[in-house]
């Protein structure tokens, strides 16, 4: 445990002097901001809680960009220390792989939720100063900031395991940018591709909505847009996605960080450094 | 007490045989270098040690454990051929950090910064720090907690002189603490006097392993020996003793081990002709050429 809590804290101190704490809350906390202060001008009088139009517009951006920051922070996590060569020297200490994964891990989720949480306390922050604190529902952020979590966690593990496999940063980076492009932008024009195709039939009514928050990034966004702000707000598949649930919703977002982490520590395993 | 055994080991990448049946054993307080070419199998052997790769045969134990293990680990302090550290940490930061994984107090890494001689620079990035002080740090962070087994693979690349001097001081008294050391080098000179044995590594072959002493004895290479005269007499001393002209006023010759005494009894008995003598056994470098050469078939 003092292993896992040592990685972590040296972890901690190179994201600090890499700038990628910055990075990520500069990242977080300017779009948040602007989302907030711009996306409650259209609502008006409509009498939408200011605060759920905000994270419907932050849960729309943070689909594009928790997976980024989370791959970001990671896809050097190990083919980095194996190309400097401070893979093998840790490897001689007396700590295992799994060890040195969960420290990089927890140290990784502690900047990315640093900077969900400051991104979303500015938002919250802005809603009370234009609105005032009366009526606002904190439910919403609360479950944007633990989803957003699972997210980054998802993106984190599937960032370690192509650090792992690729084994050189050049090649991780070039895949991670390609398998952020498919969660976030291509997985869902596929799908939407297939629905426009299969007109309504039985791919739309069985198959779609399990393969929709199959995707971290879908469930992610299903789970933080009530169905009535979809339909008002967010035209979008969201709708058609809705039938697997929360259930589904939360399977998702709960088993890919896990089922993310247990393949970046098999690929870890085979590291020879 | 035997700190490793190494058993009949060996290493095959595919049909690569980068170690063939090695066997080597080393206690407490031993220092022994371990000479090679460059892809001779000692960087192979030292990362079975390790664990960081395992023995394809053969078996070997560290304090009785296998190379990999907890216990293991926690006994061994290696420094890397090359050592390499993030360059965003101090060179304080970066010592503390493998003293916690390696449960020592960071004040002692403190102490081992003013060992290496870094106490000055320990607060500076180490991208900052030329090769010879990341080196030293290397040193440091193997020396932590004093370990029972040293892997030093070319710990002097990169020193100069001066600091390759005060880095075989260091090893010395680790030695002095009982702690087993296998250094592997390219620079031969610096280890005669360093080391108890020398394990001559080739191809994959351990071709020798034993004190220098015993090593020269066993290879029978001749003693050199040096007779100044004068430009006038070195003739004469060529006719009585045997050997060639050099320099126009010395002479050259060489013996075995055994026909040295009489030789110098010979040369003393020419009186005041003979202005100087210097007698030179064969170098650790004629040695190891020796040694190295194959002398097993089928390579």
């Amino acid at each position: 445990m003092m292993s896992v809590l040592a990685i972590m804290r040296l972890e901690l101190l190179i994201a600090r002097r890499n700038m990628w704490v910055a990075t990520s809350l500069i990242l977080m906390g300017l779009f948040s901001s602007v989302l907030t202060l711009a996306g409650g001008a259209p609502t008006g009088t409509l009498g939408v809680d200011p605060l759920l139009v905000a994270t419907t517009s932050i849960t729309t951006l943070s689909v594009y960009l928790i997976p980024l920051i989370g791959l970001l922070l990671s896809f050097d996590a190990i083919a980095g220390e194996a190309e400097r060569g401070t893979l093998a020297l840790s490897l001689t200490y007396p700590l295992s792989r799994g060890e040195i994964l969960l420290g990089k891990f927890l140290a990784h989720l502690l900047v990315l939720g640093f900077a969900v949480a400051v991104g979303l306390a500015l938002t919250a922050g802005l809603t009370i100063w234009k609105y005032g604190a009366a009526d606002l529902s904190y439910w919403p952020l609360l479950k944007l900031f633990l989803t957003a979590l699972a997210l980054g966690a998802a993106f984190l593990g599937i960032g370690y395991t192509i650090s792992a496999l690729a084994r050189q940063t050049g090649v991780a980076s070039g895949i991670v940018i390609i398998i952020w492009l498919i969660c976030v932008v291509l997985y869902d024009l596929g799908l939407l591709g297939a629905l426009v195709a299969d007109a309504g039939g039985s791919f739309t009514k069985t198959l779609f909505p399990w393969l929709l928050v199959a995707n971290p990034a879908d469930a992610f966004r299903l789970i933080n847009m009530p169905v009535e702000t979809v339909a008002t707000l967010a035209s979008g598949i969201g709708a058609a996605g809705g039938a697997s649930g929360l259930a589904g919703q939360l399977t998702s977002l709960l088993a890919w960080p896990v089922l993310a982490l247990f393949l970046a520590w098999l690929a870890f395993r085979r590291v020879e450094p | 007490m035997t700190i490793l055994s190494i058993e009949h080991v060996s290493k095959t990448y595919g049909k690569l045989h980068s170690v063939r049946d090695v066997s080597l054993e080393l206690g407490a307080g031993e220092r022994i270098a371990l000479l090679g070419h460059n892809g001779a199998g000692k960087t192979t052997l030292m990362r079975m040690i390790l664990g960081l790769t395992p023995v394809s045969a053969g078996q070997i134990r560290v304090l009785g454990r296998a190379p990999g293990s907890r216990k293991a680990r926690t006994a061994i302090g290696f420094l890397p051929e090359s050592v390499a550290f993030h360059g965003a940490l101090t060179g304080r930061e970066q010592l503390h950090h493998f003293a916690r994984l390696k449960g020592v107090k960071t004040a002692l890494a403190d102490t081992l910064l003013e060992r290496v001689g870094l106490t000055h620079a320990m607060n500076r990035k180490i991208r900052t720090y030329s090769k010879g002080m990341r080196q030293r740090i290397g040193l440091a962070q193997a020396l932590l907690g004093q370990p029972r087994l040293a892997l030093l693979d070319e710990p002097t690349s990169g020193l100069d002189p001066i600091s390759r001097h005060e880095f075989y001081d260091i090893v010395d008294d680790l030695a002095k603490g009982g702690t087993a050391v296998l250094l592997s080098s390219h620079a031969l000179t610096e280890l005669e006097s360093r080391t108890d044995r020398i394990a001559i590594m080739s191809k994959g072959h351990l071709l020798a392993n034993d004190s220098l002493a015993a090593l020269r004895h066993a290879a029978r290479l001749p003693i050199r020996v040096k007779v100044r005269a004068t430009a006038e007499t070195a003739d004469q001393v060529a006719d009585a003793l045997g050997g060639t002209r050099v320099n126009g006023a010395s002479v050259s010759l060489e013996v075995q081990q055994e026909q040295k005494l009489s030789l110098l009894g010979q040369i003393t008995g020419l009186g005041d002709v003979v202005k100087d003598i210097d007698v030179t056994p064969a170098s650790l470098e004629e040695l190891y050429r020796h040694y190295s050469v194959p002398t097993k078939g089928g390579e």
